[in-house]
């Protein structure tokens, strides 16, 4: 019996899907070509701090099918946009909408996500001030792509970064974990689950400002787990502050639904997209206080503590399984590709 | 989704682990066959916490590792036609081939698309009909019937531009190279429930009996797999060697009648060879004479793609189950799931990426 493996060629020269994916691949493209030659420097956060009080972000949106259940990529646009600005723990103040259209995109369907964008955006209390409007060839596009940019100012009472996280703190989460990302697929590739799981794309500086009323400078890091899911988030946490963060498995929100689905498609549901729920590291002293107003408000009703930061291996994630052992969390390398059986 | 929860519980886990504790009184060495059962045996550290002496080797139940390297070559080089829709189960797509991946032929511009049923591959078949379409048929008798299925609908609707590019395998003729090898070290295996939710598992009774191993069908979620290690161990303390059933609430011992038709219609048992074990006779499904006009190997003249494999890891070891990833030089160094070196470190179900994506070999 011959016991012979190949040697692969991995492919390096040219951009691949699973380079977009939120995990180790996206992480690869943005440390060896991007941020290099923009001399860029720090942990990579959701937005950038200029100065001491502005907060800058911006997000492109290229969601396939536009309409899902529980938004449309105009009201996504906004919503991500808005969430990347209050993990800094900004007040968002003002919205750019751009928008790259192929042609042939019905203008029904544009007045339709331009309106959703805009009641988003009212409801949320941040107007969109300007924008932008780029039509390219049919073929040059899929349909219609949405970039928001977002400014806003920073509370003084609270400075949460990623890289701010210290042993000690309490991790929290604000809802149940992998409903964006389940509710996508299924739309996208009719798989029938569509009827029971919607996005949970939402604005999430209300919840921001109210964690930070109740705890402060306690509030040590924010991240809305988009791409890449609940263990990028963790993992980008734990690498940018050089701390241990334990999970508890049995802890983390999973809906029955989600849950399913992630099943029958093989998928983990840490790695699945959110929209709508924000990951927080939060000093011991203030969680109760964090928690309680946290849960005082709908998006943030069923916000939960999963885990703790420790003194363990810097950069690492551990979680604690049902059975009683431990495993590490790791980031998803490329694509999540769902699996034969 | 019910039986998902039940079967996740907490204080049953400890429950059955200290029942374990309790019944095992000498080593033994169980393998479970499926990947889907090592994954949760991984992820959830199940083998960490049984008893001194109890091992669990994780056997070759993994289709994305076992389909053979040529294979992978061939649908390299039919997908890279620009005449053909190449589909296939997302996991395939980053398998290494001799000159690359799918999912680099992609990026490249070949039209190569993850489906997630063989009718879907159909479906654009009827939708483009100057194209070929080609669906990537493997896997154990798990995916065999939807296969046929896909064969038998494209055959009745005349969507003569629908292939399929076969390298189906079979567990039982796998379980039996194992148990002859004369070095084998499992004394009783977990069976794959999926795979006798199809195939029932009277042809797993002859093998019970004539190397004396207990065989237990188990199910895939925590408590599934404590309770066939459990039913393993029992039998192994009474000195029994029987097939008995864990699976009970998807498992019958004729399995799926229908599904068995289908198969045995669209398919013949064939020889087939292993990644990384080699060949084992009457251990695949090929395409029977009557549907050999599906057969894209034929249709692109690829038959004679041949590949030489270079001894470089030592994924073999690892589907025989004579050693673990840790214990392979390159494990998480040169070889991890972003570069794989073979094939167990690209599914998830594979041995290497269910140990690397939980961490073994690095400091907790």
């Amino acid at each position: 019996m011959d016991l012979v493996c190949p040697v692969p060629r991995v492919e390096t020269e040219r951009v691949l899907l699973g380079h977009g994916s939120g995990g180790q691949l996206m992480t690869e493209l943005l440390t060896d070509v991007i941020t290099p030659e923009l001399s860029a420097t720090g942990p990579l956060e959701d937005a950038a701090l200029i100065g001491l009080d502005q907060v800058f972000s911006t997000d492109s949106y290229v969601v396939t099918p536009r309409f899902f259940p529980g938004g449309d990529i105009g009201s996504l646009a906004v919503h991500g946009t808005i969430n990347d600005l209050a993990m800094r723990g900004a007040r968002p103040i003002a919205l750019s909408l751009a928008y790259i259209i192929e042609e042939g995109l019905p203008i029904s369907e544009l007045r339709e996500i331009t309106r959703s964008a805009a009641a988003a955006a009212r409801a949320a209390g941040v107007p969109i001030v300007t924008g932008d409007t780029k039509v390219v060839g049919r073929g040059a596009a899929d349909g219609l792509y949405v970039t928001t940019t977002g400014v806003g100012v920073r509370r003084r009472d609270a400075w949460p970064s990623a890289a701010a996280a210290v042993p000690g703190d309490i991790v929290l989460v604000s809802g149940p974990i992998g409903l964006h990302g389940t509710a996508i697929l299924s739309a996208r590739e009719g798989l029938g689950f569509s009827a029971e799981i919607s996005s949970d794309s939402r604005p999430l500086h209300e919840l921001v400002a109210a964690m930070i009323e109740a705890g402060g400078a306690d509030v040590h890091a924010l991240r809305d787990p988009t791409r890449g899911g609940l263990a990028s988030s963790l993992n980008e946490i734990a690498e940018a502050s050089g701390v241990c963060v334990e999970i508890v498995d049995t802890s983390v929100p999973v809906p029955r639904q989600v849950a399913a689905a992630c099943e029958l498609l093989g998928l983990d549901p840490m790695h699945v997209a959110n929209e709508g729920c924000l990951v927080a590291f939060v000093a011991p002293n203030s969680v109760d206080a964090v928690l309680e107003a946290m849960r005082a408000l709908p998006e943030g009703e069923s916000a939960t503590v999963i885990g703790e930061v420790t003194h363990g291996v810097a950069g690492r994630v551990i979680a604690h399984t049902m059975v009683g052992a431990s495993r590490i969390v790791d980031v998803l390398v490329g694509e999540q590709l769902p699996r034969i059986c | 989704m019910k039986y998902l929860d039940e079967y996740r519980d907490p204080v049953l886990a400890r429950r059955l682990l200290a029942e374990l504790h309790a019944t095992a009184t000498r080593p033994w060495t169980i393998m479970e066959v499926c990947g889907g059962q090592t994954h949760t045996i991984v992820r959830q550290g199940i083998d960490e916490l049984l008893p001194a002496g109890i091992r669990m080797i994780h056997g070759p139940g993994c289709p994305v590792c076992v389909t053979p390297l040529e294979i992978i070559d061939k649908a390299l080089a039919i997908a890279a036609r620009p005449d053909v829709i190449f589909t296939s189960y997302g996991d395939m797509l980053r398998v290494p081939g001799t000159s690359g991946d799918l999912l680099g032929l992609k990026a490249r511009g070949a039209d190569v698309r993850v489906v997630y049923t063989p009718l879907d591959a159909v479906r654009i078949a009827h939708e483009n009909p100057g194209r070929s379409v080609v669906f990537l048929a493997v896997g154990f008798e798990t995916t065999a019937p939807a296969n046929a299925m896909a064969v038998l609908h494209a055959a009745a609707s005349g969507v003569d531009n629908f292939s399929v590019l076969v390298s189906h395998v079979l567990v039982p003729p796998a379980i039996t190279a194992l148990m002859d090898e004369p070095d084998t070290q499992v004394q009783a295996f977990l069976a794959a429930g999926h795979v006798c939710a199809v195939m029932g598992w009277t042809e797993y009774e002859p093998i019970a009996l004539k190397y004396q191993v207990p065989i237990v069908v188990t199910g895939f979620e925590p408590l599934d797999l404590l309770e066939g290690i459990l039913m393993a161990v029992r039998q192994l303390e009474d000195g029994r060697a029987e097939v008995e059933n864990q699976y009970v609430r998807a498992v019958r011992r004729s399995g799926n009648a229908a599904a068995q038709d289908a198969v045995r219609t669209v398919f013949q048992v064939t020889d087939r060879t292993w990644r990384g074990i080699g060949p084992i006779p009457a251990s695949g499904l090929a395409l029977s004479a009557e549907f050999a006009g599906f057969d894209a190997e034929q249709r692109f003249s690829v038959g004679d793609v041949v590949t030489v494999e270079s001894p470089l890891c030592i994924a073999g070891d690892i589907l025989r189950g004579t050693r673990v990833p840790t214990d392979c030089a390159a494990y998480g160094r040169a070889c991890t799931p972003r570069t794989p070196l073979g094939a167990p470190m690209v599914s998830s179900e594979g041995t290497c990426a269910a140990f690397h994506n939980a961490g073994r070999g690095l400091e907790m």
